[in-house]
């Protein structure tokens, strides 16, 4: 069910884990689209498939059964290697636990992503610099990991994700591991990113306050949307 | 940023652990290259050989001696160009322990037969007026700070008495490959000496060396040559020097089959100190490679980052190890001169350093590779390293 505001489209998606001999069902045909431009977060208790979901759309696991089209593109057709490239060109993402590079600064986590694309060194650095002062750590781009606080580093691993433009912004759970007030920050920035730079955003999250700043929720619960 | 730079930023993670792995490497480099160096030096001597010249001996043994009359029997041999004789000599020269070889030969045509001893025409004609002249290699005189005009008093063991012989001349060899610790005398002083004292033992050689016209007439002059003798006093077995020279070695065939299987078990432990180091560095950054397979690097970038990472370290590693073997070979070289009188790193050595540095490097990091590459984002992303 494709229209032109939809962005992402999830169709009878099921997934399975094997353990052994053993099949894990994770999720069960799972239908649901998401507009352009939105700000969608995935609840659940822990085990519900909300992270699997997340990881499905963005490209980075394989469902068992059923169809994703992100943009147009049915992703669940791709190979390993069209898929990561469609990944570095599309989607951005925000880990709950920052997952920074610890032996580069901060400007280059956020260049990471850009070490993939043709881009001159001078539009390298442009890109870089707006990132980081969209999340506001223009100022500490020379800094390591360890030498900013845990928000902060969620911030550089924000501008990490926007750094190439992508259309779609995914982040599991970004305030898991944030105290109230940096939490506060990220969920601010994530808005403004949806409202200013027009990204659409999944986030996965257990937390209710967090959940709020979203348009919509989903509540999933054993691997069927509620 | 490029993905290089990105190599050498994870490569100054663990200094310690780094350091260690180079100097790792280096030893086992180190190692392998002096092995190889020795066994090389081993077999200096059939690598010395020219390949024009021929070795005839008595056909039982090398012990056994051949009449002087052969001489002009061999000579007459077509193909033969020039013909030289030799009997090891030896003795003591100063103590027991000191080892060069000490030989009579002709001095009409041992420079001749040996060109790669480099000396001036009046040394070869006063080679010749000299009845118990010598001449020494270069390497000799420097060793015991010989000179032209010294006197060398040799205590006879083969051939018992009291020997004095004056160095008439210091030879120079032509290049790395030759010998320069020879002690060569003039053999009509010898053979004076023996028929005075051993009328019997007299006007008998111990071995024949000549040179040949053309090399592709070498195995028909060898057998003519053992044809002409085969019916008299003392057979003879005529073959290259080389494989005359190889003779010698082959009776130490196990000792450096053994020392050439150690230098490859070093290679072996080289392969486990690089793969090791690289194993755990792997792991330590399997969640790192699955955020670098998120935003979207392929198995070739992460290839390039585990065995660029790899390849850095065994390339120092070797280059230090390599460059560690040379003061170390030259020393050893010095300290041993009379055991291997030459013994110095072959190119063929260093080629082979390098690949198995290089090799290492690749092989250290396959796995690593592999694990990082086949392994799914989604187990990435929740190791717990």
């Amino acid at each position: 069910m494709n229209n032109s505001s939809t962005i992402v489209s999830v169709q009878n998606i099921s997934k399975s884990y094997w353990r052994e001999k053993l099949e894990i069902p994770v999720l069960s045909n799972i239908s649901f689209d998401i507009p352009d431009g939105e700000f969608l977060s995935l609840m659940g208790p822990s085990g519900s498939g909300k992270t699997t979901l997340l990881n499905l759309i963005a490209g980075i696991d394989r469902p068992t059964s059923g169809t994703i089209t992100v943009s147009g593109n049915n992703i669940t057709s791709l190979n390993e290697t069209s898929l990561a490239k469609w990944r570095s060109n599309n989607v951005g993402f925000v880990f709950q636990f920052y997952n920074l590079l610890p032996v580069l600064t901060a400007y280059e986590n956020v260049e990471l992503p850009l070490l993939l694309t043709k881009l001159s060194k001078k539009e390298k650095k442009e890109h870089v610099q707006f990132a980081l002062e969209t999340v506001g750590l223009a100022d500490r781009m020379d800094h390591s990991p360890k030498q900013l606080s845990g928000g902060q580093q969620q911030r550089v691993a924000i501008a990490r994700a926007i750094v190439t433009d992508p259309t779609l912004l995914v982040a599991d759970e970004p305030t898991g591991d944030l105290d109230k007030h940096s939490a506060e920050e990220i969920m601010i920035l994530l808005e403004r990113l949806n409202s200013e730079l027009k990204k659409t955003i999944i986030m996965v999250t257990h937390d209710p306050r967090a959940a709020e700043k979203a348009h919509t929720t989903k509540h999933l619960d054993k691997g069927e949307l509620s | 940023m490029q993905i290089i730079k990105l190599v050498f930023k994870n490569l100054k993670r663990h200094l310690l652990r780094l350091f260690l792995t180079i100097i790792g490497v280096a030893i086992a480099v180190l190692a392998f290259t002096l092995l190889k160096t020795v066994v090389t030096a081993w077999y200096a001597g059939v690598d010395a050989a020219a390949n024009n010249r021929v070795v005839s001996t008595h056909a039982v043994s090398f012990i056994f001696p051949l009449p002087l009359t052969y001489r002009e029997q061999i000579a007459r041999v077509e193909g033969v160009d020039k013909v030289c004789y030799f009997n090891w000599f030896q003795g003591v020269y100063k103590d027991k322990n000191q080892f060069f070889p000490r030989m009579a030969t002709d001095p009409e045509t041992f420079f001749d037969v040996y060109p790669e001893c480099i000396t001036t025409p009046e040394v070869k004609e006063k080679f010749i007026r000299t009845r118990n002249g010598c001449v020494i290699g270069a390497k000799l005189a420097k060793e015991y700070n010989l000179k032209v005009g010294d006197k060398m008093p040799v205590t006879g063991d083969i051939y018992p008495g009291d020997w004095e012989f004056e160095i008439v001349g210091i030879y120079k060899g032509r290049d790395k490959k030759s010998d320069e610790t020879w002690m060569v005398f003039n053999w009509n002083y010898l053979n004076e000496q023996i028929r005075a004292t051993q009328p019997s033992r007299a006007e008998h050689v111990g071995w024949y060396t000549f040179t040949v016209n053309k090399i592709d007439k070498i195995p028909q002059v060898s057998k003519q040559i053992d044809e002409l003798f085969k019916n008299s006093e003392a057979r003879t077995k005529t073959e290259t020097e080389a494989a005359f020279n190889q003779g010698f070695i082959s009776m130490s065939g196990a000792i450096l089959a053994a020392l050439e299987f150690v230098s490859y078990v070093i290679v072996g432990i080289l392969l486990l100190v690089l793969g090791n180091t690289m194993v755990m560095s792997a792991r330590e950054r399997i969640r790192e490679y699955a955020v670098l397979k998120t935003i979207g690097f392929t198995s070739s970038h992460l290839t390039i980052l585990i065995m660029g990472e790899s390849i850095i370290i065994s390339i120092v590693g070797g280059a230090i190890g390599i460059a560690l073997t040379y003061p170390l070979v030259a020393g050893i070289g010095e300290a041993l001169a009379r055991i291997f009188p030459i013994f110095n790193i072959a190119p063929s050595t260093l080629i082979f350093a390098i690949f198995f540095s290089l090799f290492a490097g690749v092989v250290a990091s396959a796995f690593p590779v592999y694990r990082a590459t086949k392994m799914s984002i989604v187990d990435g992303l929740r190791h717990i390293g």
